[in-house]
């Protein structure tokens, strides 16, 4: 199992050929109260970098991207009901979907825990 | 902090109480301490202490300022008593909202709160347009807190004796912990509350000595917006702006009926005429269905996706757990029940106008039953 983490404050988490998909607790913590979340559903395909799921807090709606390309095998809809999972264990319970991996040598380019907290006090 | 954003006289204090400060209206400013969801229902149960110093304090004073300011307000201000406030509007000479603002009659001179944003602009207008013999002040070491919430007088009641006997829209002069206070019971949040100027050297005492009552907490800026969004009370900026009229924008009561039938204030023959024939366009509120807020800029639709008005404000009502929202509509889809299609990021929302405010208003009106 193996943990990355991307610029715009998503975590990925691989477990064999699929992963799964949130946005951080740095990231919660920044947007706030979350209120509503729209995930990807079962057979969409992702592409890293473009946009695959909503988030929105009562302040503003923001994208959250796909840290890697790949088909969605699930969106979160314990997430979908419950929104403010989000803030409360974003990086758990919190998550919103989860994907097959096309191409694993995306995740070179990601951080790693340290790299990505050290990315965060740099903000 | 950027060069760009001026501190006020409580920065190292909302800072001190775990504030967000973000940029706002020219200055830094807290837009939440534990959450906006959570503030926001703790100011409709007990109270909230927001800053709001980023506002415009203003006396204008001299023998003719009450006929000077009635050239560029559309409040009768002939029948506005000592200490009473009054909702009034800087109007363009096509009837356009310059800004809306709280006018007080003070014995010999008059009190205005301004938004903080268009407060230089207002008064370069009023200064070109006052006569010599009129005076404008702008009280740059004035701090101003509001304090509100259904606790909010018994909390500011044990402070400053004697506020509980104001009702909604008075004002008078208090001492609060030893230091002289304007008071009025009027807010932005639709509860019962004060608003309450203080110089800016004592302003972080104060808001120690408020901050300690049991029932109050500070509240940041997002709250303020959810409170007064749900409360029904437009935004400069947002809702209002040059290009809207008084009453376009649902703000006819701030018209006075002696004004009305006189004239005599920027805009009068357009605005009498929409008053007499109805606007082109309102300003309403919406219940959105589903979950997802829409938000400001969001486009009203007609049936074939032709653009017929716009979402002002927007967002998510954290007391009816429900998006929300304020528009302009063509004036024929303007009653409460019609129904409303919103456009954004390429999705379409079903919306019905909604009789405003969304959350009942709990004023502490004169002769009204407690």
């Amino acid at each position: 199992m193996s943990l990355y983490f991307t610029k715009e404050h998503e975590w990925i988490r691989v477990e064999g050929d699929t992963a799964i998909v949130g946005i951080t607790d740095f990231a919660q913590a920044q947007l706030g109260d979350v209120v509503f979340v729209e995930v990807p559903e079962a057979g969409r395909q992702v592409t890293k970098g473009a946009e695959a799921a909503v988030v929105e807090s009562v302040k503003a709606a923001s994208d959250v991207y796909a840290p890697v390309s790949g088909e969605v095998v699930e969106g979160n809809q314990a997430l979908v009901d419950a929104p403010d999972l989000v803030n409360t264990d974003a990086e758990g319970e919190g998550w919103f979907f989860r994907l097959r991996l096309s191409n694993a040598s995306e995740l070179d380019g990601l951080m790693d825990a340290d790299a990505y907290r050290a990315f965060c006090d740099s903000q | 902090m950027s060069d760009a954003e001026n501190a006020l006289p409580l920065d190292d204090w909302h800072r001190g109480r775990g504030a967000r400060m973000v940029p706002f209206a020219g200055y830094s400013m807290p837009i939440q301490y534990e959450g906006i969801i959570a503030e926001h229902r703790w100011t409709r149960e007990a109270a909230g202490l927001f800053d709001v110093s980023h506002m415009g304090q203003l006396i204008i004073s001299g023998a003719e300022a009450e006929q000077a300011l009635e050239t560029l307000l559309p409040a009768d201000l002939s029948i506005l008593k000592d200490g009473r406030l009054r909702y009034s509007l800087l109007l363009t000479d096509d009837g356009g909202i310059i800004d809306d603002l709280m006018v007080t009659r003070r014995a010999d001179h008059f009190y205005m709160v301004v938004n903080g944003a268009t407060k230089h602009g207002d008064i370069e207008h009023m200064r070109e347009r006052l006569p010599a013999c009129v005076r404008l002040d702008h009280m740059e070491d004035q701090a101003l807190l509001a304090l509100q919430g259904p606790k909010a007088v018994d909390a500011l009641s044990r402070l400053a004796r004697g506020v509980e006997a104001l009702s909604f829209m008075t004002g008078g002069a208090f001492e609060l912990g030893g230091t002289p206070a304007w008071i009025s019971r009027s807010g932005y949040t639709g509860e019962d509350g004060f608003e309450i100027s203080v110089p800016a050297a004592a302003a972080a005492a104060v808001a120690d000595l408020l901050a300690d009552q049991p029932e109050v907490k500070p509240i940041g800026l997002g709250a303020r917006d959810s409170l007064r969004l749900e409360a029904g009370l437009p935004l400069y900026g947002h809702d209002l702006d040059e290009t809207t009229t008084p009453v376009e924008a649902d703000l006819g009561f701030a018209i006075s009926k002696r004004r009305r039938e006189e004239g005599g204030f920027p805009g009068a023959e357009r605005i009498r005429m929409e008053l007499q024939e109805g606007p082109i366009r309102r300003r309403v509120g919406l219940a959105v269905s589903g979950r997802q807020p829409v938000r400001e800029g969001a486009m009203v639709v007609d049936a074939e996706g032709n653009e017929v008005g716009k979402v002002t404000s927007g967002g998510f009502s954290p007391m009816l757990e429900a998006p929300i929202a304020m528009a302009f509509v063509p004036a024929e889809s303007a009653e409460p029940g019609a129904s409303v299609t919103l456009a954004q990021r390429g999705k379409i929302f079903e919306a019905k106008v909604a009789p405003m405010p969304f959350v009942p208003h709990r004023y502490n009106r004169k002769g009204a039953a407690r």
